[in-house]
């Protein structure tokens, strides 16, 4: 135990006193939560539309009113035709094209169902999807409006209408911020386990100290106890440090235990100190643990559902998803954080991460050796 | 000497990377309190040898023995009775003078006072009190080698393995050294040194020296002057190693 306490002395002056470290270990994260958060966003805002109304009609002049209206489109340009609305699209004046044919209006009031023309560049699927789905709800509040007028107007009575009203569970406004800032810190402390671990011992390797450590007596688990509690405490550090951030920029809530958090934070690092120490046990140099460890880091990050739903990825990039430990901790505090979810809700991840910790802990520990 | 106790037994070492025979059936004791000096060309296979003895690496075959105990069962009690300090420089060059005592004294076992207390004596011994609190990067290498040496025998081994001390080293700070090396010797450590330097062979009790693998020569350097035939260790030296380096 002494002896841990001697490692875990040294390895604190040693990081503290890098030059590059502090730093690191501060701007980085309020660095990575600002522009990430505020850059890395779904929400969209200002799709251009062109507007072609061949009806000049009170009711598509309802219709057109509902995009004017709308924060998320600008109009740029109108006309009457079809051909118009092409024309926009191909100079890429307009990233989607609302037709409103002639006799609209008329369709209407007799009941049918009158078509509207829409284009999308879907050069970007992303926006277009988008576009599409909000361009859907614009049309279906409208054609809503249409119908309680209609029966109004020709019953003279009172009608009751189903009226849709939407409301966003667990995070009110859709705030794309809240979502992406609790992900980003399990970023944070991803990188921030991986590489400093690795490159850490890595260097010890690249100095020849590790040779002057394997002829003391010390023990195996005394090393990598005393190498890598450190960074345990600064990942949590970090977190919290992270956390603080988010909390006093964005608003992000704490609705769940804040405990509980920083308990499956704990065993997520066990799971990246675990990797950090392999990748240092794989190399030779700080070079390559840093290599190694970026392939790791960026396979996990994309597949992490930070920036794209799981949900959405083929059934193999899912069963692949299953050894990644973010995929887990991304789910847990944004459960944790956003919707306030208990321990029932996430033991399971809570068992699997666990799992996963002392198996990556124990290959660690196997890999590693006193004696070539 | 006189007793002639044996601190390093080694018989039929062998020591194989594939179909590359490192050490080749080395046999040789070396004496409790003596400088042993361990002499060879490049490649010869003397830092296999000293770190299967320092239980770095482990032997393909042979007896072995260091400080008593055995090198395949024993192999953490012998890292509590030896010393080691290796060509490639083995303090933190980000920490001061002091933190790299109190950390290798720490890890050997040593309680925090003990520490303090050897730290003093050392430093005064080295002159080096001034120094205390500096990075061990802004002193010049003679220092750092007289610190590593004084720092690989703080928790007083009876065994010193000392793998090109002196490497890069001035003249001056090289005799310095030695005159180390000599008070640590009359105190009763073993110390076990490869050098490439012949003027250091020539210091120690005994020498042996490598070749292709296998220990040409072992004695007293005056006899093996004689010996050869020769009137310098230098001239023992090429005598014994040409062969090897004409492959």
């Amino acid at each position: 135990m002494r002896t841990i306490g001697f490692f875990i002395q040294k390895e604190f002056l040693q990081i503290f006193r890098n030059r590059s470290m502090l730093p690191m270990i501060f701007m980085v994260p309020i660095i990575q939560l600002l522009v990430l958060t505020y850059a890395v966003t779904y929400e969209m805002k200002g799709i251009r539309i062109h507007i072609s109304d061949a009806d000049f009609s009170s009711t598509s002049g309802q219709l057109t009113g509902k995009f004017t209206g709308s924060p998320f489109f600008v109009v740029t340009s109108t006309g009457t035709t079809h051909e118009e609305a092409e024309q926009a699209l191909h100079l890429g004046k307009a990233d989607m094209a609302l037709n409103i044919p002639e006799g609209f209006e008329r369709g209407i009031m007799r009941s049918e169902s009158p078509q509207v023309e829409l284009l999308y560049n879907a050069v970007n699927a992303n926006v277009a999807g988008l576009s599409s789905a909000y361009t859907s709800s614009l049309i279906a509040d409208f054609q809503g409006n249409m119908i309680a007028d209609l029966m109004g107007g020709m019953q003279g009575s009172i009608i009751p209408v189903a009226d849709i009203t939407y409301s966003y569970w667990y995070n009110q406004e859709m705030d794309y911020k809240l979502f992406m800032a609790p992900g980003i810190l399990v970023m944070l402390v991803t990188s921030i386990g991986l590489f400093l671990t690795g490159m850490n011992i890595v260097r010890e390797k690249e100095m020849g100290t590790i040779e002057q450590i394997n002829v003391t007596p010390v023990k195996k688990y005394q090393f990598i106890v005393g190498k890598l509690s450190p960074f345990l405490i600064i990942g949590l550090g970090e977190l919290a440090f992270g956390m603080l951030i988010a909390r006093l920029m964005f608003g992000v809530p704490f609705m769940g235990s804040i405990w509980l958090i920083f308990l499956f934070a704990a065993l997520y690092m066990l799971v990246l100190l675990g990797m950090g120490l392999i990748i240092s046990t794989l190399t030779n140099t700080q070079q390559q643990a840093m290599l190694l460890s970026w392939f790791f880091l960026v396979i996990f990050i994309m597949m992490s559902g930070l920036f794209t739903p799981v949900e959405s990825m083929p059934d193999w990039a899912q069963w692949i998803d299953r050894f990644n430990p973010l995929t887990y901790f991304i789910r847990v505090i944004r459960l944790v954080m956003l919707k306030g979810s208990g321990w029932d809700e996430v033991k399971d991840q809570f068992y699997i991460i666990g799992a996963y910790g002392v198996v990556m802990i124990s290959v660690a520990v196997m890999r590693y050796r006193k004696v070539g | 000497m006189s007793e002639r106790e044996i601190v390093i037994r080694v018989r039929n070492l062998v020591k194989k990377f594939g179909n590359f025979t490192a050490n080749d059936n080395l046999c040789f004791d070396v004496y409790k309190g003596e400088v042993f000096g361990f002499l060879g060309a490049n490649g010869a296979g003397k830092t296999t040898a000293i770190r299967i003895l320092c239980g770095l690496m482990a032997p393909t075959s042979g007896e072995i023995s260091v400080a008593g105990f055995d090198i395949y069962r024993e192999t953490e009690k012998i890292k509590r009775h030896i010393g080691y300090m290796s060509q490639k420089f083995s303090l933190y060059e980000d920490l001061t003078v002091y933190e790299n005592i109190r950390f290798y004294g720490g890890i050997y076992g040593l309680r925090r006072k003990e520490i303090a207390k050897r730290a003093d004596a050392l430093l005064v011994r080295l002159g080096f009190s001034e120094v205390r609190n500096s990075l061990i990067k802004s002193l010049p290498l003679g220092w750092k080698q007289k610190l590593a040496f004084s720092i690989a025998i703080l928790h007083r081994p009876d065994i010193v393995f000392l793998d090109e001390p002196t490497g890069g080293v001035d003249p001056i700070t090289r005799r310095q050294f030695w005159d180390m090396i000599y008070e640590s010797a009359s105190e009763g450590l073993t110390v076990f040194v490869t050098t490439h330097y012949m003027d250091e062979a020539e210091y120690c009790d005994r020498v042996s020296i490598m070749a292709d693998g296998r220990i040409e020569a072992l004695d007293t350097p005056l006899n093996l002057i004689k010996y050869y035939n020769a009137s310098t260790m230098d001239e023992v030296f090429v005598k014994i190693a040409r062969p090897v380096q004409q492959l």
